[in-house]
């Protein structure tokens, strides 16, 4: 078996913990080609040769593939299917944009969020927000599938594969990039993060917001927050967590005046240590939570951070 | 210009979900249905466009059983035109894929002619966020996925899409097919009297054979299984039980 993986590259730079945790799932089923498709992307290309279990790194630079639009990387992609049985990509907003693309101009079903590969044709994935795991088995000829990243360990370094550079695909210039917000942060990544800690509703405003950043701070975490929190505008929107935001699964995760509805815990339940603090003891986030804190919020955080 | 919108029925997001006991799927007897949010967003959008003066028809598309229909009735008291079911199993265990959803849409966008498709995200039953990108593709159309924003000037579509690191606005060419993000809009409630209304607008039915379609599906549920359950955990009464057990007992911190 022939995998494709499509590696994560932001900027030019390769998101080393994704890609790496989604080649651990494309090792199971088979030699792994990593493909870094980006405008200058040769040092992507090289942090991803150097990731252990890597077969051959293709280099794929060009402008046509600098902001992630989903059409040229599908029809880059789609060009060179034919040499493999498995194309797969760790599921970020990206691949999340593009595979179910590429999967289409293949006839195939695409295969999202998968946990857990059974063989080179069986996978695991949650659904109805993580309340039931389904098994499925693909009867397609080129399987396209998104890696639920926060379920599989890094691959580590140590490896050293060949880099070669491919030309680019006919861009049909349908979509172009305008411009991108992306506030800029010392915080760790939140999808990679030991600690999470993240508000929501209950911490009441932006302003006050920025006592779980100081939280976060202390602890050195990453900051989540709930949809609702999102939606109040104390938060931004890549901060979201849950069935339609981001999927963490950190060593501790704290959530703080969140209320723990079904979608939120479909992002955080995982985490192996949960903490919650919210002042209504019927709260369903307790049902998740190895310790639970039954306070108000705007007690229990300064207290925190003074015995921390 | 013409707007086709599809929705889905779903199991209600307030549900409390269960797994059957022999792994064959979800317990769906008996539990409340609703739209899928996000399709409630991408209709909401299609009426505001309509409004602005921007649209002047809105299709709405459901594909699924024959109560589907509902869902198509609540989008029509919601302000869209006209509804098609096309009625694609009689057995809602089997879910239908989204690639076939995307042939069938690909299939009635060849006889509407609509200038844009607006989907929802994701269907929150299945978890995929695929369809929107799949119809795109077989229709050879750009995509604008996870939209927040979306203005329409002549030829050209620009938004505003949700992504891992923020947010990114791109400008697609029209036809264009756009999914919607929670943050678009907030969908208005149907009122009694565009309920009433709503009776009377026209809803046809097809089946997928009619459109030439084979929604046989790729992919075969071996099983479906609750997820491991978290063990119980405790309260602590304090600040300082907190920082203690964090410390000494997890050791996270
Ligand atoms: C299609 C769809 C997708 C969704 N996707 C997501 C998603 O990805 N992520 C997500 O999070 N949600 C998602 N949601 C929303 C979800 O259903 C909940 O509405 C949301 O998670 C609630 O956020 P919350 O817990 O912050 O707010 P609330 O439910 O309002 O809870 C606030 C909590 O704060 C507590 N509180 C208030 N004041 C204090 C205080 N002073 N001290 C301590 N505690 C206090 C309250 O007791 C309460 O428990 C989605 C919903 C839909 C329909
Ligand atoms: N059976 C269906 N009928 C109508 N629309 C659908 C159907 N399945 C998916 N869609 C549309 O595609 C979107 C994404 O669904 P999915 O790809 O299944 O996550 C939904 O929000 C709907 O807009």
């Amino acid at each position: 078996m022939a995998v494709l993986l499509i590696a994560e590259v932001s900027g030019g730079t390769l998101a080393v913990d994704a890609t790496a945790k989604a080649l651990t799932a494309a090792k199971a089923m088979g030699d792994v080609t990593v493909l870094c498709a980006s405008a200058g992307c040769g040092g992507a290309a090289e942090a991803a040769a150097k990731l252990d279990g890597v077969s051959k790194v293709l280099c794929a630079d060009d402008a046509a593939y600098g902001h992630d639009l989903a059409e040229p990387l599908a029809d880059l992609v789609v060009g060179m299917a034919g040499d493999y049985s498995h194309i797969v990509a760790p599921a970020t907003a990206t691949a999340k944009n593009v595979m179910p693309r590429i999967a289409a101009l293949l006839d195939a079903m695409v295969i999202s969020d998968v946990t857990a590969v059974v063989d080179a044709d069986t996978f695991e994935r949650p659904i109805y927000a993580g309340n039931a795991i389904q098994t499925v088995k693909s009867a397609d000829a080129t399987k396209v599938l998104t890696v639920r990243t926060a379920t599989f360990d890094a691959a580590g370094e140590g490896g050293s594969a060949s880099v070669e550079s491919i030309a680019a695909a006919a861009n049909s210039g349908i979509s172009e990039w305008v411009e991108d917000k992306v506030a800029a942060s010392d915080r760790p990544e939140l999808t990679s993060a030991g600690i999470v800690v993240s508000g929501g509703r209950g911490v009441g405003s932006e302003d006050d917001f920025k006592m779980i950043e100081t939280l976060a701070d202390k602890l050195g975490a990453a900051v989540g927050a709930s949809r609702a929190a999102v939606d109040s505008g104390y938060a931004p929107n890549d901060w979201q967590v849950g069935q339609t935001g981001k999927v963490v699964a950190p060593e501790l995760y704290v959530a703080v005046g969140i209320s723990g509805a079904i979608q939120h815990l479909a992002g955080m339940k995982d985490s192996k240590v949960i903490v919650a603090i919210n002042k209504d003891e019927e709260a369903p986030i307790f049902q998740v939570a190895d310790y639970g804190l039954v306070a108000d919020l705007f007690d229990a955080v300064p207290e925190l951070l003074e015995k921390l | 210009m013409k707007v086709l919108v599809p929705v889905k029925r779903v199991i209600d997001y307030n549900v409390k979900v269960r797994v059957k006991a022999d792994g064959s799927g979800v317990d769906l007897a008996n539990v409340k249905m609703s739209m899928n949010p996000f399709d409630e967003i991408a209709v909401e959008a299609a009426i505001r466009l309509k409004e602005a003066g921007q649209v002047d028809e809105i299709v709405v598309v459901s594909v699924g059983v024959a109560k589907a229909q509902e869902t198509l009735r609540t989008a029509l008291a919601m302000g869209a035109d006209r509804a098609i079911l096309v009625e694609a199993t009689d057995d809602v265990h089997t879910d239908i894929e989204p690639l076939a959803v995307a042939k069938v849409l690909k299939a009635l966008v060849e006889e509407e002619q609509p200038g844009l498709v607006i989907c929802g995200k994701q269907a929150i039953d299945n978890d995929m966020n695929a369809t929107g990108q799949m119809l795109s593709a077989l229709l050879g159309w750009s995509q604008a996925t996870f939209a927040s924003e979306l203005a329409i000037e002549g030829e050209s579509a620009t938004v505003t899409r949700e992504v891992d690191g923020g947010l990114q606005t791109i400008k697609v060419k029209m036809p264009a097919v756009v999914t919607v993000d929670l943050r678009l809009n907030e969908p208005r409630y149907a009122s009694l009297p565009n309920i009433m209304k709503a009776k009377k607008k026209p809803l046809d039915t097809k089946t997928p054979s009619d459109l030439g379609v084979d929604v046989t599906p790729r992919l075969s549920v071996v099983t479906t299984t609750e997820p491991a359950a978290r063990a119980a955990g405790v309260k602590v009464g304090s600040v300082d039980e907190l920082v203690l057990k964090l410390k000494d007992e997890a050791g996270v911190i």
